[in-house]
Formats: C-alpha cells, structure tokens, sequence
C-alpha cells in the first residue's frame, strides 16, 4: 500500500508545486479539494431550489417543464438547470480526487479512520442523488437510466423483482411514482448535508468554502460552460414503448451503467460492495501501531487554554479542575480524537526548553515523543554541529525527509509537525550558542499534514499568536522554508543560502555566549 | 508564484481544461445500449403456481376441530409448484424456463424478467406456461401474430385472473 501512496503523494506533489506557481498556496485548488465539493454541493442546492419551483411533478409535465426551462427561459431556468448538472458532474469529480489524494497522503490511519469512512456513505449518496436527478427529466437518457436502475434494483431480493414492472410499457408510470423519485431526489441531499457534517466532526475549524478568488474562478468557469454548452434533454421524452439505442451518457454518474448490459446485475452488485468495502476497511488494512495520545500534567498546567484553541481537530476541551491549584479549569482530551500531532505541546506556556530541571516537563506532553526528548535530541544534534555557521534545522516527519539533507554544518530534528516546537526553542538555541541559526521547515503552505502546523508557527513567530517568539531573539538568525516531501531541492537550496548568510553576520551582542550546560539543574528551577 | 499576468493565463488554461473535462464527460462519449437494427421483447409478469400435492377439502369433523376463524373448506400446502414458460418465434424455440416460486417456504409468486433482441419484421409467437404439477402440456397457451419495427419494446405480460396472456 505505502508505494502506491508515495507514487500517488508525488504525483499530487507535483500537481500542488505546479498549482501553486499559477495560484499560489492560498488559491491552490488542490488544498481545498473538500472546500470546493462543498462549493458545489452549494451551488447543487441553490440551483435546484430554482429548477424545483419551475418542475412540473407528472410523468407528462417533467419532461415538458424542463424543456421550457432550457428553451424558452435559457437566460435563467436553462443556466440553472445547467448549473445544476455541471456542479453535479464537479462534486463527483471532486469527491474522488479528495479521497485519491487524503489516500495519497494517508490522512485514513488513527485516528482520521472516522472522517474517511464517513466519506463512503456520502460517496453513494452523492450518486444516488445524482442518478435520482437524471431520471426526473423523463427523457431518452432518463428512460435509459430508469429502466436500468430499477433492472438493478431487482436483483436485491428485498425489492422481490418488481421495480422495473413500473416501466414496462407507456402508462406504467404514474405521477405518484414520479413524486416519489422527487421526494428521493431532495431528501437524499439533506441526509447528504448530515453526513457531511459528520464527516467533519472530528475536525476543528474544518473549511467547508473555498478561497473567494478560486470560488469565483470555479464559478464563472462552471457559468460559462452553462452558457457555451448547456445541459439539455436528448433525443425527446421518454416512450417506453421504443427501446433506447444509442445514448451519450454522464460518464461522472453512469460509468459503471454500462457494465449492466455485459454482467449479470447480482455480479455488479458484487463490485460495487467490495469496493465500498475496500475503502470502509482500508484505514486498517495496512496494521500500524498509533502514536499515544497526549496526556495533561496538572503539577505544570495553568489551564490558559492554548492547547485547546490550538488543537486542529478538537481533541482537547476544557473542563473544571479536578486539583486543588487556584486555576478555572484544566484541559480534557478525547483520546479518540487526538492524533499526536504535537501542536498543543508548542502552544503551551509551560513548554519551554529554559526550564533547568532534570527531565523537563510540560503541561501537556506526547508520551512517545516527550518535550523532553526533543529537548535532548536539540543538544545531541547541536553537539555535532563544527563549523562558522551552524544550523539546527527543525521540521515535520510528513514532509522532505530531513535525513537525507547531507549538507555540512547541518543539524536536522524531526518531529510529528513543526509547531510541536515552542518558540522558546529557537531562542534557547541561539542564547545558549548550540547553534548560530535555526531553520525552519515543513509542509508547503496551505497543505500542512496536521492542519494548521505551520500557519500557527508562522503566527507565533509573528507575534501574533501566544506562545510568541521573545523580541530579543535575532529574527535574521531565524529562515524557514515550506515545502512538499518533493521539494527537497529546493529546501537544500534555501538552508544553503542561509548558511552563507549566516557566514557574513557578526556576532549579536544581547546573545549570551556561554558555555553549555551539559547537565541540567535539578527540578525546581526557574521557568 | 509567477508575475500577475502569467498566473492569471495560467488559471485560465486550468479553468479550461476543468470545464472541458467536465462538459466533455457529462455529455458522452456515445454509448450504444441496444442494437439499432433489433427490437426488444419483454417478458414480464408474476405468478403463483399451484400449491404443490393439490388441495385437499376438510370434512365436517376436520372444521369442527379448528377455531372459528381458520375454518377454510380447503387445505393446502404452502409450497407452490414452479412455472414452466416456452416462447417460441417463427417455429424456434426462442426461451424455455422453469421459474421457481419465491420466499423462503417456496410459497410465493413465480417471477420472470427477460429482455431478448430479435430481428425486426412479421413473427409469429406461441406462448405458453404450466403452473400446475402436470408434467405434459400447459395450462396456458396462446399465439401471437406481431410486426416488430427496429427499436420496438414489444411487452409479454400474463394476467393471472383472466389467466390470459397480454402482448402490449
């Protein structure tokens, strides 16, 4: 599984660094695959609110009704029921590059298992909804789905083989049945719009609407194809009494039609739950011990809720304290939830690497990747740095592998994201002289792996969001450079450049050249 | 990220290329469902075939000994026999099925749903069905004079009150 995730992951790499010379990481499509299914899920709903109240619910009057709208009210019926299709055919089109690309990017394992499986049912609605659609227009291509679909359906013994008897001959069909399809047609969606949010649940601040400019891309992009090609009803209106002969098809919805003309019904059946199947079990398919979540340490929690509010997918809440301190409240986690990505350790006040005691502890720790930990592996990497301009580079196990940098005077430290890293690092590295910069790096903007990893360290290092960087610390001393797992290039380019800036600074005065302590003072001390 | 002007041909050449995509693909390629030289014929109905070993009429004794409301004068088995139908076209045999009854104790309708492509033109259809245990002959049968045009949906439907075939 993992090779074909990293020849995928690449390809989208590839596709993301190309985007991203044209849109930049803010517009980049591919970074809101899911923000643009909504955008058109929006458009699906607003524009059917318009065709519904112009649709005629009979089995002569559908067809005529949307005839009317496409012919003789082209200029607004016609664009909306084009509008209607198309952002159709976008939402399916969009749904399967979002779930290629989270497969890509493995964001199914842990603890996401819970968005990805959720993503099936809405997959099937999607279609159902879709195929419901086509069928109300009652034209050549609605009879030809019809007729097919329920041929379909009575191979599932519950139906008992009687659906299609609804369209044996012209006068099978009722207006009742058609209210029915109707009644489908809309609630289906609104069980849709409740799945989505589950879909969502487990997230925190998910984006459900595309940037302005890329929306209003898509969307003069989808009105200007309703213009030049709008959708309309092939061949005239259904008659049962003729069979459909040759159709152009909505290759989106009815891809897997016409493999009910070559293989038995119960046999497509077959297909298509194996491969729901396949992508319901696939976040445990490939077995994987998960990280432990985090855990709080109430001894050096204030309770000032950073982690809370930092947390992207809302595993940590805040509840009253079960201690005697004189703080409101402590943090809560829900296991279930947290990933481990290591962000709300960089958010805490208490997470600093000053703190002289032995084993440094924090308010709310990884216990598999400890801050203390990262702490030693800091003095380990900075032990073997030699050289006029040494450089601790800090970055995320989900981008370019730090590893495999080789350059000289280059220290890396990995971690599960980049803003596990309390700002206070940075000026404990330099304060403390381990090294004469630090670099940073991780996912390319607008794709972090864990969300919001790197536009919260920008924040921090801005100012702009607590824990901030101290302003005594030499932002010139400080480079960073997001990039993709394919960008190792140009990341090595950018620590080289540094390293040559770095060569031509002096010293800083307010850093304090001292010597290193080895060995930390006991617990207790200052923080 | 390139100069303005680039960038922005650049989303032009992307917004193209998506609504090609999209416009292309929800508008064919063509697809050919059925053959235009053929028509179709549609044979579709529902039956239940006799209940199997025949029914048996309770005596007087047998109905004194049931509840008021079961007192039926018949009993009989739930199970049904299975259909057996014979489509024959121009003197071939064109379909020969037996057709099980539903349900898990065999005691439902008997179902059938076939499409077949023929030529078009004059033909002559022998219809007939057995829904009884008889092993010879048929309990139904009739025959039908149609003139198919290409593409015709020609329906074979059997009425089981008026125990009659209907060709619509």
């Amino acid at each position: 599984m993992k090779p074909l995730q990293d020849f995928l992951r690449r390809g989208f790499n590839l596709a993301e660094a190309g985007f991203n010379k044209f849109f930049g990481p803010a517009w980049n499509p591919l970074y809101q695959l899911g923000a643009l299914g909504f955008f058109f899920f929006w458009t699906i709903i607003a524009s059917g609110v318009y065709v519904y109240a112009v649709f005629d619910t009979s089995v002569i009057g559908a067809y005529q009704s949307v005839d009317y709208m496409t012919n003789e009210q082209w200029y607004l019926g016609g664009v909306m029921r084009s509008l209607h299709r198309y952002a159709s055919d976008g939402l399916v089109f969009i749904m399967m590059l979002h779930m290629l690309r989270e497969f890509s990017y493995r964001r199914l394992y842990g603890k996401r298992w819970f968005s990805w499986i959720t993503g099936a049912p809405i997959l099937w609605l999607a279609y159902t909804a879709g195929i419901s659609g086509y069928w109300l227009v009652w034209y050549k291509l609605a009879q030809y789905v019809a007729t097919a679909t329920t041929e379909w359906l009575d191979w599932i013994p519950v139906f008992g083989g009687t659906i299609a008897r609804n369209l044996l001959t012209e006068g099978s069909t009722t207006d009742r049945f058609f209210t029915l399809l109707v009644f489908m047609h809309i609630a289906i969606p609104l069980i849709m719009g409740l799945l989505l949010w589950l879909h969502l649940n487990r997230i925190s601040r998910a984006r459900i609407n595309p940037a302005r400019g890329l929306g209003i891309g898509v969307f003069v992009m989808m009105l200007a194809l309703s213009l030049v090609k709008p959708a309309v009803s092939q061949g005239g209106p259904a008659d049962l009494n003729t069979v459909v002969s040759v159709i152009n098809l909505d290759w989106f919805y009815l891809g897997l039609y016409p493999l009910l003309d070559h293989f038995p019904g119960d046999q497509v059946w077959f297909l298509a739950a194996i491969l729901t199947l396949l992508v319901i079990i696939m976040p445990w398919v490939t077995p994987r011990k998960d990280p432990r979540p985090v855990v709080i340490d109430l001894d050096n929690c204030n309770g000032c809720t950073r982690c809370v509010v930092d947390c992207p997918y809302g595993a940590l809440t805040m509840g009253p304290r079960t201690d005697d301190q004189p703080f409101e409240g402590e943090p809560v986690v829900d296991a279930s939830q947290c990933v481990a990505c290591g962000i709300c350790i960089g958010a805490c006040p208490s997470a600093t690497p000053f703190r002289s005691a032995k084993e440094l502890k924090t308010g709310i720790d990884l216990p598999d990747r400890t801050l203390d930990s990262l702490r030693n592996q800091t003095l380990e990497a900075a032990e073997g740095l030699s050289g006029e301009a040494r450089i601790i580079v800090f970055g995320c196990d989900h981008a370019v592998d730090l590893h495999k940098l080789g350059l000289p005077d280059v220290a890396a430290v990995s971690m599960p994201c980049v803003a596990m890293l309390p700002p206070s690092f940075i000026d404990f590295i330099l304060s403390r002289n381990l090294a004469d910069g630090v670099f940073l790096t991780g996912c390319h903007k607008g794709n972090c792996y864990n969300r919001f990893g790197r536009r919260w360290m920008d924040a921090r290092l801005a100012g702009e969001r607590d824990p901030y960087l101290r302003a005594r610390v030499p932002r010139e001393r400080i480079a960073i450079c997001w990039a993709s797992a394919v960008q190792g290039k140009t990341l090595a380019q950018q620590i080289t450049a540094f390293h040559e800036r770095l060569k031509t600074m002096q010293d800083v005065p307010h850093i304090r050249r001292r010597k290193r302590r080895d060995t930390p003072k006991q617990e207790g001390g200052n923080v | 990220m390139f100069n303005r002007g680039l960038a922005y041909l650049g989303q032009g050449v992307f917004y193209l290329a998506f609504a090609t995509l999209i416009g292309v693909f929800a508008n064919g390629p063509a697809y050919t469902h059925f053959p235009p030289d053929r028509a179709q014929i549609k044979i579709s109905f529902s039956h239940g075939g006799k209940h199997k070993g025949g029914c048996h009429k309770r005596t007087r004794a047998e109905l004194a000994a049931l509840a008021p409301n079961m007192r039926r004068p018949t009993s009989c088995p739930r199970e049904r026999v299975p259909l057996y139908f014979e489509l024959n076209m121009d003197g071939k045999e064109l379909l020969a099925v037996s057709l099980p009854p539903s349900g898990l104790f065999k005691d439902g309708q008997a179902r059938i749903y076939k499409l077949l492509k023929v030529k078009p033109g004059r033909h002559v259809l022998v219809l007939r069905l057995r829904d009884s245990e008889r092993t010879e002959g048929f309990d139904y049968e009739s025959t039908e004079v149609v003139t198919l045009k290409p593409l015709q949906n020609l329906v074979i439907d059997f009425r089981p009150v008026a125990g009659v075939f209907v060709v619509l």
